[in-house]
């Protein structure tokens, strides 16, 4: 933290003369407070009105709403919760240890003169557009990994994953992580590279000087010194990819079931994309049960990334580093 | 060592022995495609529809490159020297794995894009237009329209949060409040942005309005805690002796934070801003929800539907009309747009605050 020297020249003026309280300072001041006052106003405004405009679905009466279908509420929103947990999951599975090894390549593998440059390329990765990532995803990507899913089908189909049959289109829940994964990488690769680039030097010196390969003072040294800072980077990318809306639902052509078939054309689908799908048509307590189902995805999402703030911080009491 | 040797004796140097020469890897790489290659076209099926899936044998062709030179560095040179090659290798092709992807993007956009990449995309709207024609000058408007609303709420509101939390705040209840909370704003998801905006203005204004202030709204929610997270970081990097010195001169407090310590960060604000906006422009779920779409030019953010590039490129490929590949064209052609818009954010950022940054050191 750096010092406040005005504030400590406030806290002790001299006896004879205090400290004119001028009105710009105050002005500027009481504006400055106002605005930092205003963001928690807006949280709370927004977990507010996502209540008042989500509740009335979760008391009406299931037939009365046309999307329950007379179902309970959680009957209809359980598939969805299902849905976004699984491809975050399955994205973070792809995404975590290919961005460890990107983090690592730049950060201990690469040539010192082209390793910015690299972790700029990366960087890139992170500015593309979401609704691109969909459009990539749908028209490039999922045709050309169909014949994939094909011959899982096939070969594998005796592990439930890959029971099959196989989507004609490759518009799959494996498709729609693959995609998620590809855009939480950056994010993961992106925390991660400073974590590993803040690992003592002398740390790794010592091994390196104890005759350990660099695999071995990675493994001995880069990797324990960044270990919490590493499960928060795969936290932060779960949050993006739980959130992700556009990628899954141009993607992904859902059915709304709880299946862990990973290649077929029944998949379930994520509460984002289901609302960014349903809520353009949506009417009267249809659109307080999408507003509903958003909340829930706000609360998986604040704890996931509570969780992952608190290890940071955690982190920060015993890192013994500086 | 050598020269230690008697004449004519070969001894093995114990430094080096036991040691691949550098040319194997290179070597077992070719071999191992090459291997692959041969493999995949000595025992393909013969009829006339079976073609040479050169990504299958790439990957093939990586797989014995590797478990090749594994088990050769495992039999030279022991099994950590093997595991370390190993390590390097998989981290290697994870770099070139991440790599694929974004080549394959790019190709595909400025490919496909440049089909409808024309005077009439960025003049025309869609109007009336079912099937070929039409452009996204529409798009492009209310993009920059809603983008500019939001910059206008969320900049003075971001920069003074900054401010009171670098300037005022340091050890206050309040600072720590909002620090976590802006932390929790990071990770809102941006859809619920969008339906925040909505619930905001559905119970202002009455049910199923949908205009382009709540778009604003919702990307204003999602760009506050960006540009309060960029520009605290470089407030912090304003060094206290230009504070300090400016108190000793008799400068009141909000006249030094004005007149010293907001110019001499002002590039690296500037920079986080503009990233912000390069985020929040390419954003599609929260204006899906918040300002809804159109088909034709609305420039008042206050009445009626509006219509932005991430949900023209959404909507065209969507909702494919009688003439699947004009929507599709469309869509690239917008795609490429908002790329372009997007990177030229993200270069000019860099290279402000490559060109203004304060020259700290002396």
């Amino acid at each position: 933290m750096t010092q406040d020297p005005g504030g400590s020249i406030a806290k002790t003026p001299p006896e004879d003369h205090r400290p004119k309280v001028r009105r710009g300072d105050r002005i500027f001041f009481g504006s400055a407070r106002g605005a930092g006052t205003f963001i928690l106003v807006m949280l709370a405004a927004v977990t507010a009105f996502l209540l008042v405009e989500g509740l009335p679905a979760l008391t009406a009466d299931p037939n009365e709403v046309s999307l329950l279908d007379g179902e309970s509420f959680w009957r209809w929103v359980g598939p969805l919760v299902f849905g976004t947990l699984w491809a975050a999951a399955l994205a973070l599975a792809f995404a975590f240890p290919v961005a460890i090894g990107i983090a690592l390549f730049i950060s201990h593998y690469a040539p010192r003169r082209i390793a910015t440059p690299l972790g700029y390329l990366v960087d890139l990765l992170a500015a593309v557009p979401s609704v691109v990532y969909g459009l990539w995803g749908g028209v490039v990507l999922a045709p050309a990994i169909q014949p994939l899913y094909t011959w899982l089908a096939e070969n594998l189909s005796f592990i439930p994953f890959f029971a099959g049959p196989a989507s004609g289109t490759g518009r799959t829940i494996l498709t729609a992580a693959l995609v998620l994964g590809v855009m939480v990488l950056p994010i993961i690769t992106a925390v991660s590279r400073e974590i590993f680039l803040q690992t003592p030097v002398l740390y790794e010196e010592a091994a390196l000087a104890l005759g350990s390969t660099r695999w071995e003072m990675i493994r001995t040294v880069v990797l324990p010194v960044g270990r919490s800072g590493i499960i928060s980077a795969a936290m932060l990318g779960l949050g993006r990819a739980l959130g992700e809306t556009l990628a899954v639902a141009m993607v992904l052509s859902a059915t709304g079931v709880i299946s862990v078939n990973l290649i077929s054309s029944v998949n379930p689908s994520t509460i984002a994309a289901n609302v960014a799908l349903s809520f353009p048509e949506a009417y009267g307590l249809n659109v307080n049960l999408l507003i509903a189902s958003g909340l829930i995805l706000f609360a998986i999402t604040l704890v996931v990334n509570s969780i992952a703030r608190w290890i940071v911080n955690s982190r920060a009491d015993f890192s013994g580093a500086n | 060592m050598t020269t230690l040797l008697p004449r004519g004796e070969k001894r093995r140097n114990p430094y080096a022995a036991g040691k691949l020469n550098s040319t194997v890897p290179s070597l077992m790489l070719v071999g191992g495609l090459v291997v692959s290659w041969a493999i995949f076209s000595l025992f393909s099926p013969t009829d006339e529809e079976y073609e040479l899936n050169l990504i299958v044998v790439a990957v093939v062709g990586i797989v014995l490159f590797v478990l090749g030179l594994f088990s050769m560095s495992f039999r030279v040179e022991g099994r950590r020297r093997a595991v370390d090659r190993l390590a390097t290798m998989l981290v290697t092709i994870a770099f070139f794995l991440a790599l694929t992807p974004l080549i394959s993007l790019i190709i595909t956009v400025v490919t496909k894009g440049a089909v409808r990449f024309d005077g009439d995309f960025f003049t025309l709207s869609m109007r009336n237009v079912v099937g070929e024609g039409g452009g996204a000058a529409h798009a492009v408007a209310g993009t920059v329209v809603m983008t500019l609303a939001a910059s206008l709420i969320s900049v003075p509101i971001g920069l003074l949060t900054s401010i009171y939390i670098v300037e005022y705040g340091a050890g206050k209840r309040l600072t720590r409040w909002i620090t976590f909370f802006v932390d929790v704003m990071t990770g809102i998801p941006s859809i619920v942005a969008g339906l925040f905006a909505y619930s905001l203005f559905e119970i202002l204004l009455g049910p199923g309005t949908r205009v382009g202030i709540s778009g604003s709204v919702a990307l204003a929610v999602l760009m506050i805690p960006i540009v309060v997270r960029s520009s605290e970081e470089m407030l912090r990097l304003v060094p206290n002796e230009l504070r300090e010195a400016a108190y000793a001169l008799g400068v009141p407090k909000w006249l030094t934070i004005l007149k010293v310590v907001l110019p001499t960060s002002i590039a690296g604000i500037t920079t986080g801003i503009m990233l912000a906006i390069a985020r929040v422009m390419g954003e599609t779920a929260p204006l899906l929800i918040a300002a809804g779409f159109s088909n034709d030019f609305n420039f008042n953010i206050f009445d009626g539907r509006m219509q932005s590039l991430p949900n023209f490129v959404y909507y065209s490929y969507i909702a494919q009309g009688s003439v699947p590949e004009a929507y599709l064209d469309r869509a690239w052609a917008g795609a490429l747009t908002l790329i372009l818009i997007v990177m030229v954010l993200n270069l000019g950022a860099r290279l402000i605050a490559r060109i203004f940054a304060p020259k700290i050191s002396r």
